[in-house]
């Protein structure tokens, strides 16, 4: 069964921008407005605007440990501070990833979780069904998100909402009224830039995408832009380099999970951890401006070795970039892999990352 | 005085003499997007009226781009292969691909006029 397209507040907004519109996620999305590279600049150099409205945001209240949320996800609630937001995975029982998520703690017994926007349906009901008490709701449809991201980003909303903004560390964020409404201005992004994301009540979405766009630093972006900015950065996107097929250890993700924490799939992954595992995605250059796509085959020689999940031109970089699964053998830095399909064909090294380390992330 | 003839695939050849000068239509480098690499053939190649004779790859497509005409391969745009991004600024004079030598010009009968062209756009 075939759900209708789902469409954000902010859809006549980008009509009126003249920007290419796709399905992504099941919602009706912008993937261009000017030009994936000239977004993906602004982006790297001022400050560009996306429409996040599609991700999903759940809301729980409730005690974090005796409801059983504690034990969700690869990594503790209990540890973060208020205040502080963490990145990691819901898994099913053969240690597979359901969906990667943000969580933020909001209070002592009180937390949001954000979700990729395919997924959050399932999400909510694998959720749901773990806890075994709280009050877990699915606020996606109240719920509007705007990412500002680039290097002059800070300086725009201290102007448009105050210094306060200005003190906000990497994974943290704040709560505050904006246009007199509750918010959540969130130091986090998808871009390697310096940038936030905000969280506001639906109905005041299309104000503030108003009020952004005024300033002259300020340019929107799309999903063609997003998708080449995370893969600069080697970020996974969920559907593509990471599903429920692969767990957070063949991705290379182990970073994110606490293993000596129970949580469910942890079994199935320190019997993983303790047995070869047959394949590990790793991030490779290609040695021109070839673009490697999701799906072409990895080989040595004649031998198919694994396949791209991600891949994109890199203007940053100058030549193609991408994600791949390979055989564990041919994951070692400097390894030289074979990308082909039909009759393109385009040589690869295994590199490490991120690709680009020039962004204004942390700054 | 050189006439523009074009192909249903929105290769455009523009014909002097013996000399077709190759590349692919505004419509064509816009629906392709930013454009970030073109691969193109050897000099002296032979290449059949519609066989594969180049390609090209933007931020959202790989695409082949096929002979408009039959002929022999005698200059390339190498200005193409590290500045890709002419082809969206100028697809239809500056970003020329290949020059081929006609074979059969014959052929060009085949082929859309500008106004043809135009027209076959309308109904995309």
């Amino acid at each position: 069964m075939t759900e209708p397209v789902k469409t954000t507040p902010l859809n006549k907004q980008h009509r009126n921008l003249g920007a290419l519109m796709a399905p992504f996620g099941g919602w009706d999305m912008p993937i261009q407005y000017e030009g994936i590279i000239a977004e993906h600049r602004w982006c790297r150099e001022q400050a560009a605007l996306f429409d996040i409205c599609h991700m999903g945001e759940f809301h729980f209240k409730g005690d974090i440990v005796s409801s059983g949320l504690e034990d969700l996800f690869t990594f503790s609630i209990k540890a973060i501070p208020e205040g502080r937001s963490k990145y990691g995975f819901l898994l099913n029982e053969k240690g597979c990833i359901v969906d990667d998520l943000i969580v933020f703690r909001l209070a002592d017994d009180e937390v949001m979780i954000v979700v990729n926007a395919a997924t959050a349906p399932n999400d909510f009901k694998v959720i749901k069904s773990r806890l075994t008490t709280g009050q877990l709701s699915d606020i996606t449809a109240n719920t509007a998100k705007l990412d500002l991201q680039g290097p002059l980003s800070r300086e725009v909303l201290v102007e448009l909402l105050g210094e306060w903004v200005s003190g906000i560390p990497y994974f943290r964020f704040v709560e505050h009224d904006l246009l007199g409404s509750p918010a959540i201005v969130s130091r986090t992004g998808y871009t390697g830039e310096l940038g936030y994301e905000i969280f506001l009540p639906a109905d005041k979405v299309v104000e503030l995408w108003d009020i952004l766009l005024k300033d002259d630093r300020v340019k929107p972006a799309g999903l063609g832009a997003r998708d080449v900015l995370r893969l600069e950065m080697g970020y996974s996107l969920y559907g593509n380099d990471i599903d429920e097929t692969t767990t957070p250890l063949e991705a290379d993700l182990g970073a994110f999970v606490k293993l000596d924490k129970q949580f469910v799939g942890n079994e199935a992954l320190l019997s993983e951890k303790n047995k070869l595992s047959g394949r590990i995605k790793v991030p490779f250059r290609v040695t021109s401006r070839r673009t490697p796509r999701h799906g072409f085959g990895i080989y040595d020689g004649d031998k198919k070795i694994g396949e791209v999940t991600s891949g994109v031109f890199s203007p940053m970089l100058g030549c193609g970039i991408g994600l791949g699964y390979v055989e564990t053998a041919y994951s070692a830095l400097d390894t030289v892999l074979s990308i082909r399909q039909d009759r393109t064909t385009m040589d690869a090294v295994v590199c490490s990352l991120p690709f680009y380390d020039k962004g204004s992330l942390r700054s | 005085m050189s006439e523009i003839y074009f192909t249903k695939e929105h290769e455009w050849v523009k014909v002097k003499g013996n000399s077709a000068v190759c590349g692919i239509s505004a419509h064509a480098a816009h629906e392709l997007g930013d454009i970030t690499f073109v691969e193109l053939p050897e000099i002296g190649k032979k290449f059949k009226q519609e066989e594969v004779m180049a390609a090209i790859e933007s931020v959202k497509a790989a695409s082949d781009i096929y002979a408009p005409i039959s002929g022999k391969v005698v200059k390339v745009n190498m200005e193409l292969e590290d500045a890709p991004e002419r082809v969206n600024e100028s697809p239809e004079d500056a970003a020329w691909m290949v020059e081929l030598e006609i074979d059969d010009s014959g052929e060009l009968t085949r082929l859309m006029t500008q106004e043809m062209y135009d027209n076959y756009l309308q109904t995309l």
